[in-house]
């Protein structure tokens, strides 16, 4: 049995997340990936925005931080720049991270600051009753979304290579395990690393979507999750519609806090002269 | 026509005229002097009282700090980072601050409109930091280059909700040195969010200072919890209201949120827990309001008229005050040094036996307002809001008309 107990704050439950959802799965990868990392517990800063996967750290015994809607990153930069010895985790939401925070989601990358990002990625708005999110795909429902969504949707992942993360990767609450190995992965990354969690909401994305219970959704993480080594090799038409999962970047670029220091050490000597 | 021309001609008389007052004072001291503007003034004291921290973007007139602080942090050991935004700006310095590290952030009023929403976190969650609003004109992009008193009711009410904030406005440059230092020992002292507010006058015009020496001035850090960190409640109800505090990564796992929270620092809704936090946030400035409140008065004694002035507004009220004295009217002058918590009672008290009240200021009654909730009766007012700064001649045109 692994000990979860070690890491939650017992008397914070019973928790506000819906039966079925899948913030409790991504939870327990994270503290898997958080135990196997070997990280103490007073260096591990958790972070997050407005939403229901940021409600993750009031359960969780860390040094935990609970903002504003979109604005956990942010925070966490100022966390990780001025104490550059903690361990910054930030758990986000689709909406918190690439909507109303999706400014400091890419600057965040582009700077390549040493900081894991854990995003529950739901398509949907859960907290506020189920309206469209940037990730809801095309023609599904929402409750803003009455009629079908007409907007495409943004590929999380993509966004975050493209702005610059160093590592990137993709699971479902199905393929837990992977999550949790890709967690801990993102946990030793040096730069800033995203983790993309799909997370079921069966309350407000499956129920008026028509897609069933969270066993349907289950089942339909595993039937339509691709292997990133199969997704290369197979044509666009092939994965519409298809999750492409596994480490989709790991790339060394320079990292924030370090140059900064160099920064900082070649200022302080030249002073010194 | 050339900047600095322009800028020669709008401010050399407001130069000359402080010049002259202080000179007597500061002859004995001239090592220490230093010319420079409001905005390095209020980067360099910001420095001395131990900030080590800053995240901005950059703004028109504010632009300064942040490049100052560009050069200087990093020779200091401190951190500077522009960040993508205001917002991300005011949240990154509230999260550099719980690891216990002096913090502050520098813009003007369209930037300051965006930092609202985490000013209202601070307040909150109580975390000490330093905003600094050098006003231009507005509303929207407004007057980018030009000086405005207009953000005062911003400052104090421009995050939603009841929350407690206390705000500065320094009308020298000296005066900015010091009251930066003074925001920063507010913050630690009363666990708050301070507002510097300059405006572009104050922020640009250049001046000769006496750089005060450690001694002169007071730096004070947060009160740090000595708990056992099992028995540690981060927003604890004490004696003082003001809850000691830990540093992030220190050794006290607590949780901090922007919701409504009790004594542990985790969300409640239990209204008589919501009702102690927010009576108690809101109490802990109402209680030591004698400790804020800062103000001067010159030429009281006898008066029948007094100016009430603050910001770069109050260098033509002291001139104009002496100009009516000259014709002989009985005129005397209120400085504000510090805006929020205003100073309700004091003026009050005046009021009883001074009549007649004259706010000068670049908006459009914003200060007059409280001063008449203040007087209990309507006070003269001398305004401009475009872009010119209040002259001398102005105010004592106000003065002759109130002493008929």
């Amino acid at each position: 049995m692994f000990p979860y107990e070690k890491y939650l704050r017992r008397n914070k439950f019973p928790h506000i997340w819906c039966t079925g959802c899948g913030c409790g799965i991504v939870l327990k990868a994270l503290l898997r990936a958080i135990e196997k990392s070997k990280i103490a517990k007073d260096d591990i800063a958790l972070v997050s925005g407005i939403g229901c996967s940021s409600r993750t750290p009031g359960y969780v015994d860390f040094n935990t931080l609970h903002t504003t809607h979109g604005r956990a990153i942010a925070f966490a930069t100022g966390l990780k720049l001025a104490k550059k010895e903690l361990n910054v985790i930030v758990v986000t939401g689709d909406g918190d991270a690439t909507a109303i925070g999706g400014n400091h989601f890419i600057h965040a990358a582009r700077r390549n600051l040493d900081m894991t990002v854990v995003i529950y990625n739901n398509y949907i708005y859960g907290m506020t009753g189920g309206q469209a999110s940037p990730t809801t795909p095309a023609g599904k429902k929402g409750s803003t979304a009455p009629y079908g969504n007409i907007e495409p949707a943004f590929d999380v992942s993509a966004l975050a290579i493209a702005a610059g993360a160093s590592f990137v990767a993709r699971s479902t609450c199905y393929h837990a395990v992977q999550l949790d190995k890709y967690i801990h992965k993102g946990l030793l990354k040096k730069g800033f690393s995203v983790i993309e969690a799909m997370t079921p909401c069966p309350t407000y994305y499956a129920r008026p979507n028509r897609l069933g219970n969270v066993v349907d959704m289950m089942h339909w993480y595993k039937e339509n999750s691709i292997p990133v080594e199969i997704a290369r090799k197979v044509s666009e038409q092939e994965k519409k519609e298809k999750i492409t999962i596994g480490i989709l970047h790991d790339a060394e670029r320079p990292e924030y806090c370090e140059e900064y220091q160099k920064l900082s050490a070649r200022i302080m000597k030249t002073d010194n002269k | 026509m050339p900047v600095l021309v322009v800028f020669f001609v709008r401010y050399s008389a407001l130069i000359l005229q402080y010049q002259s007052t202080k000179s007597k004072r500061n002859m004995m001291r001239e090592d220490d002097a230093r010319l420079m503007t409001g905005n390095e003034a209020c980067a360099e004291a910001a420095l001395v009282a131990g900030m080590r921290f800053f995240a901005g973007y950059p703004i028109t007139p504010s632009s300064e700090i942040a490049e100052c602080l560009a050069r200087r942090l990093p020779q200091e050991g401190g951190t500077f980072i522009q960040m993508e935004d205001e917002l991300a700006s005011m949240a990154a310095i509230i999260g550099a601050s719980l690891t216990g590290v002096k913090s502050m952030t520098a813009t003007s009023g369209p930037g300051f409109s965006l930092m609202q929403e985490n000013i209202g976190y601070a307040s909150m969650a109580e975390v000490p930091c330093v905003i600094v609003n050098v006003q231009r004109g507005g509303p929207s992009t407004g007057l980018p280059t030009l000086p405005s008193q207009s953000d005062v009711m911003q400052a104090r009410w421009g995050t939603h909700g009841d929350h407690p904030v206390i705000v500065v406005a320094p009308s020298t440059v000296r005066e900015t040195y010091d009251w930066t230092i003074k925001a920063f020992n507010f913050a630690e002292r009363f666990r708050v969010p301070v507002v510097v507010l300059l405006d572009e006058i104050v922020a640009h015009v250049n001046e000769k200072i006496i750089v005060p020496t450690r001694g002169e001035f007071e730096v004070i850090d947060r009160d740090r919890t000595t708990q056992d960190p099992k028995d540690y409640l981060p927003y604890a109800l004490t004696d003082s209201d003001i809850p000691p505090f830990a540093d992030f990564g220190s050794g006290y796992r607590y949780n901090v949120t922007g919701l409504s929270h009790d004594e542990t620092g985790f969300p409640a809704n239990d209204p008589k827990k919501v009702d102690l936090l927010h009576r108690r946030l809101n109490r802990k400035i109402e209680r030591y309001r004698n400790e804020i409140v800062h103000y001067k008065t010159e030429l009281l004694e006898d008066a029948d008229i007094v100016v009430v002035a603050y910001g770069s507004t109050a260098r033509s009220a002291y001139r104009a005050v002496r100009n009516a004295r000259a014709l002989g009217l009985k005129v005397g002058i209120f400085k504000m040094f510090v805006l929020w918590p205003f100073p309700y009672q004091e003026l009050d008290k005046l009021a009883r036996r001074v009549e007649k009240f004259i706010v000068p200021e670049m908006n459009l009654g914003q200060i007059a307002h409280e001063v008449t909730c203040a007087a209990k009766h309507e006070v003269a007012q001398v305004n401009r809001i475009d872009g010119g700064l209040i002259t001398p001649d102005e105010i004592l045109e106000a003065i002759k008309n109130v002493s008929v």
